[in-house]
């Protein structure tokens, strides 16, 4: 071999190795929330496509911000949820349309596909696809706070100053649908929203005293319940069915005005760079065992087809135990939320902190 | 020769100035300009001190930020008072490895997070806590007491946060006070008091004044102390900055309380050196 | 008359270290009283101790008869002059000597007229309202003294206050500090490890060792007179010798030298015999040097030797004459009148002295 081909052998080497990386293997930056992103289905999904993938765990609004700061750069793929799209989408414009045909819509539950690429379309472009869903209501100390029934019964006397839920504004939405009232219908109408925010308002201030901090982490919400400080709390189903595992008490409620149904969604954010891969993590952990690992990890279910029958049977009975057939009807889901409603929401939330 | 100095002064100043500009600069001016934007509909913004008005219109956001205030200077008031005859037992009474070790033990509590840190008084302060238990088990209290969620909570956890960046400024002016000083001021009839008064204070004073600028400001800035050990009253203006970027998108009113925040702390900052007839240049050294 | 200040039996011990160790003495009112001794010696914790910032371990110190022990250090009718000074540097002139004015309760008005006096005697009319830091080191020392005198103290301490000083002005403030001293005529008690100065300035001189005065008197009486093998070597300057005693008659010796020099000394009281290992001290001032023989036929002391070195320091310059055995080497004061100016390396001389003037101690370890 002369020199010169000691020097090209390896150079050429490079080049193809460069090639193959730019044509075959991506760097996926995924934005989502913890759980949704085990390490067994990262590892699984890297030794298939040869893609490395990156997870920054989050939630709704700093998903917003963060892609809001660069213009919707940084990141690959988002997992927002779906009723927070349409709105900053509209003002900020940090996502781009999902290419449905790269979707393999075969390994969607088809009402929630439909459902969510109608919440998601902004100008006749979908921006969204479903992945994980679940519900928020009540977590109950069964024992010692029975009676409640419904977020009103928040208020109640008999738990006094054992009482936590965020500040935030699924609990605003909660009060309201508690207090008979429907705050989805108002929506599009600001005056009439801003009617039931202000009762909603009342309502928290008067109910204040029986709080006994609001509660902002999972963690911390869970130390509270576990420790017996609070018997009673607004939260996810899978907060209830995580301490129910060790406290047989403790346990998810729908509340009877309904549980609050979210779902997470897909999302590309306007300047992803690595849109191949983001495709393929979407449909390699949309298979149903792959969606049943990551139900294992979130606690949440997926709507990946069939994904059912690979889910722990603790985790199904806790689900049918929390959810009888007509609470299940009775979820309300989410509508999107137009632009501009957060700014009336976020008054009544710094008044109600404020208030003594 | 003359052309290598200024290159030389150059290159030594650059990184000055690119810190200066790229992370002090520039992101105010930027603030600045987010601040002084209002939106008028979805997507659509005019220029205008209109988020400046809702700062000074809504009761609730300048309640807030005169509260944080208040607190932010009692929490630097309490934390001179304890820091200070910590300070002087270092610097002045403490010898050799004791002094040391001393200095060491303030410096421990900031080798873990402040999340951690604040988490640790969790513990010590919930129902279900440390303190709590020990006070049933003394036989003090007949249920649990809850000693988390309150102001008294959120000035603990200040004061703790500040204590070491009053100490170490404290400790290095007094450890530059000549003994002899203090020991002509007794010699000359004075008493611990007066000796306090007269020559210890007066020579502490730019640590005392340097102390209390950053034990204010960064009680003023702290956002997971207030927020975590202070629950539902909290109330601490940081946590409106917050609310309004993240929560709220509301980034234009966010900005501008920011800016309300540099320029209404530097005020406060301004007028106590003015009022202790102290200057900056003196504090600086 | 009831002595100023008066020690008895003062000790003080650091752990098992005896800082000072059975110190007894007095001072007389208006007098000038040093404490001389090598850094280490104690003189510092005597003085601590009666400025009352160390509690003596053992006897008792009274001022004007009074017994200081258990009195607070700004309780006591002594004020000290601190090494480096100490002045406040966050107080003006003024306020520096009225401190202690305004400590004692005194009206405002009072305090100014007292301060301006005071600064009139230092002879800093008009400065009280100079920083510290705008005076010359000179002036430091002034306003030092005269804050503690504003005071009228029963005794002013001084710890060696003229050790930071350079060498012309702290030989300018000797004479001033003697003289501020007796303008002021307080008693004043001065420690130092500089012989010089404490020669200069004092009426009497305690020549402080390891915790124990070795010998108190008069400067001349140490200089002359000392008592101690550690005072003649450490006032002023000495050839020492060590040698064996071979005669004794009345109060002369006549000792034989380790390289075999034969001196002839005095014991003056001290007890010697025949046998003994002395040390033999003879001030290079006291020898006499000669260009023949003959006009040493007086002293008992007589040696012609060869200059080995001339040490030239204007009128402090001395030779050194190496004896015909080759053996020690003596150091001779150069006399400056002229006689001697052109004696070189080399030059054969004769020096000697009287016997009265060779120091001898019983040798120590």
């Amino acid at each position: 071999m002369t020199c010169k081909h000691l020097i090209a052998a390896p150079i050429l080497g490079l080049a193809l190795a460069g090639l193959a990386q730019g044509a075959g293997a991506d760097t996926l930056r995924l934005l989502t929330w913890g759980g949704y992103a085990p390490d067994n289905v990262v590892e699984m999904f890297e030794k298939e496509t040869g893609h490395t993938v990156e997870v920054t765990k989050s939630n709704n609004e700093e998903m917003i911000a963060k892609l809001r700061a660069t213009g919707g750069g940084g990141f690959d793929l988002a997992q927002p949820s779906q009723d927070r799209i349409a709105g900053p989408q509209a003002e900020f414009g940090i996502y781009k349309p999902i290419n449905l045909a790269m979707i393999d819509e075969a390994q969607f539950i088809p009402s929630m596909l439909a459902a969510t690429i109608a919440n998601t379309t902004v100008d006749g472009a979908a921006y969204g696809v479903p992945h994980i869903w679940g519900t928020s209501g009540l977590v109950l100390d069964t024992s010692k706070a029975g009676m409640v029934k419904d977020y009103t019964d928040l208020c109640d006397d008999a738990v006094a100053g054992k009482v936590s839920y965020r500040l935030k504004r699924p609990t605003l939405i909660g009060f309201a649908f508690a207090m008979g009232m429907d705050p989805f219908a108002a929506y599009g109408d600001e005056a009439a929203y801003k009617g039931i925010m202000e009762k909603v308002e009342a309502k928290l201030v008067e109910c204040k005293p029986n709080v006994k901090t609001y509660w902002s982490g999972g963690d911390e919400l869970m130390n509270l319940l576990r420790s017996g400080e609070v018997v009673a709390a607004m939260a996810w189903d899978t907060g209830g069915w995580k301490l129910n595992a060790d406290n047989p008490n403790i346990t998810f409620v729908a509340p009877t005005s309904g549980a609050l149904g979210w779902i997470d969604t897909f999302a590309l954010p306007a300047k992803g760079q690595a849109d191949e891969a983001a495709y393929a993590w979407i449909n390699f952990v949309m298979r149903p065992e792959v969606a049943a690992m990551i139900t294992e990890a979130a606690g949440n279910f997926t709507a990946s087809k069939g994904a059912d029958q690979f889910a722990s049977d603790a985790l199904k009975a806790q689900f049918t135990a929390s959810f009888p057939p007509e609470a299940v009807d009775n979820i309300k889901w989410y509508p999107p939320v137009p632009a501009g409603l957060e700014a009336i929401e976020g008054g009544v939330l710094d008044r109600v902190k404020a208030a003594n | 020769m003359q052309g290598g100095t200024r290159l030389g002064f150059v290159l030594l100043l650059t990184p000055l100035l690119l810190w200066l500009g790229l992370l002090i600069v520039i992101p105010h001016i930027d603030m600045f300009l987010v601040s002084i934007k209002e939106r008028v509909g979805v997507g659509e913004y005019d220029t205008s001190l209109a988020n400046y008005g809702t700062f000074f219109a809504e009761t609730l956001y300048l309640w807030t930020f005169l509260r944080t205030a208040v607190m932010s200077i009692l929490a630097t008031a309490i934390t001179l008072l304890i820091a200070f005859p910590v300070s002087y037992y270092i610097a002045k009474i403490a010898k050799g490895r004791l002094q040391s070790a001393l200095f060491l033990l303030c410096l421990v509590p900031f080798w873990v997070s402040e999340l951690v840190r604040t988490f640790g008084w969790m513990i010590l302060l919930r129902e279900t806590g440390v303190f709590s238990s020990l006070l049933q088990w003394a036989g003090l209290a007949d249920q649990p007491v809850e000693m988390l969620y309150n102001d008294a909570a959120i000035m603990v956890g200040l004061v703790y946060t500040s204590m070491l960046f009053m100490v170490v400024p404290l400790v290095t002016t007094l450890e530059s006070l000549d003994n002899a000083v203090i020991e002509a001021g007794y010699d000359l009839g004075g008493n611990g008091f007066s000796v306090l008064r007269e020559i210890v204070i007066p020579h502490a004073m730019p640590g005392i004044v340097s102390g209390c600028i950053v034990v204010f400001m960064l009680s003023l800035g702290n956002y997971l102390t207030p927020t975590m050990l202070g629950g539902k009253d909290s109330l601490w203006f940081t946590e409106l900055i917050y609310a309004q970027f993240i929560v709220r998108f509301n980034w234009e009113l966010g900005a501008a309380f920011g800016f309300m925040l540099l320029i209404l702390s530097s005020v406060i900052v301004w007028a106590t050196l003015r009022l202790t007839g102290q200057t900056l240049r003196d504090t600086l050294g | 008359m009831t002595p100023d200040l008066e020690c008895t039996g003062l000790s003080r011990r650091f752990g098992d270290v005896k800082a000072v160790d059975d110190v007894t003495f007095s001072v007389a009112p208006g007098s000038f009283f040093s404490i001389l001794g090598p850094s280490g010696c104690g003189k510092t914790t005597i003085m601590r101790m009666i400025a009352g910032f160390l509690e003596p371990s053992g006897g008792d110190i009274r001022i004007k008869g009074r017994s200081m022990l258990g009195v607070a250090p700004n309780k006591r009718p002594v004020n000290m002059v601190f090494q480096h000074l100490a002045l406040f540097p966050m107080m003006d002139v003024a306020g520096n000597i009225g401190y202690g004015l305004r400590r004692a309760g005194l009206a405002r008005a009072d305090i100014a007229r007292k301060v301006d006096e005071a600064l009139d005697r230092i002879g800093l009319p008009g400065i009280g309202a100079r920083k510290i830091d705008e005076l010359s080191g000179g002036q430091k020392q002034r306003v030092a003294i005269a804050r503690c005198m504003v005071l009228e103290p029963d005794v002013l301490l001084l710890d060696e206050p003229l050790g930071a000083l350079d060498l012309k002005l702290r030989e300018h403030m000797k004479i001033e500090l003697k003289a501020l001293q007796s303008a002021f005529d307080t008693t004043f008690v001065y420690i130092t490890h500089d012989q010089s100065e404490a020669l200069v300035m004092s009426d009497q001189i305690a020549v402080m060792n390891r915790g124990v005065f070795e010998q108190v008197g008069s400067a001349r009486d140490l200089y002359y007179r000392p008592e101690t093998a550690f005072v003649a070597g450490f006032v002023g300057d000495s050839n020492r010798w060590r040698g064996r005693v071979e005669r004794m008659e009345g109060g002369a010796l006549e000792i034989r030298t380790e390289n075999g020099m034969l001196l002839r000394g005095a014991a003056h009281g001290r007890a010697l015999g025949p046998g003994d290992v002395a040390d033999i001290y003879v001030r290079p001032e006291a020898i006499r040097l000669a260009q023949n023989e003959g006009e040493l036929a007086r002293f008992e002391n007589r040696i012609s030797g060869r200059v080995t070195s001339l040490l030239f320091n204007g009128a402090a310059s001395r030779i050194l004459v190496a004896g015909p055995g080759g053996g020690e080497e003596i150091e001779v004061t150069l006399p400056q009148s002229g006689e001697f100016a052109r004696t070189g390396k080399g030059d054969t001389v004769h020096v000697g002295w009287s016997g009265d003037q060779s120091n001898c101690f019983p040798a120590g370890k």
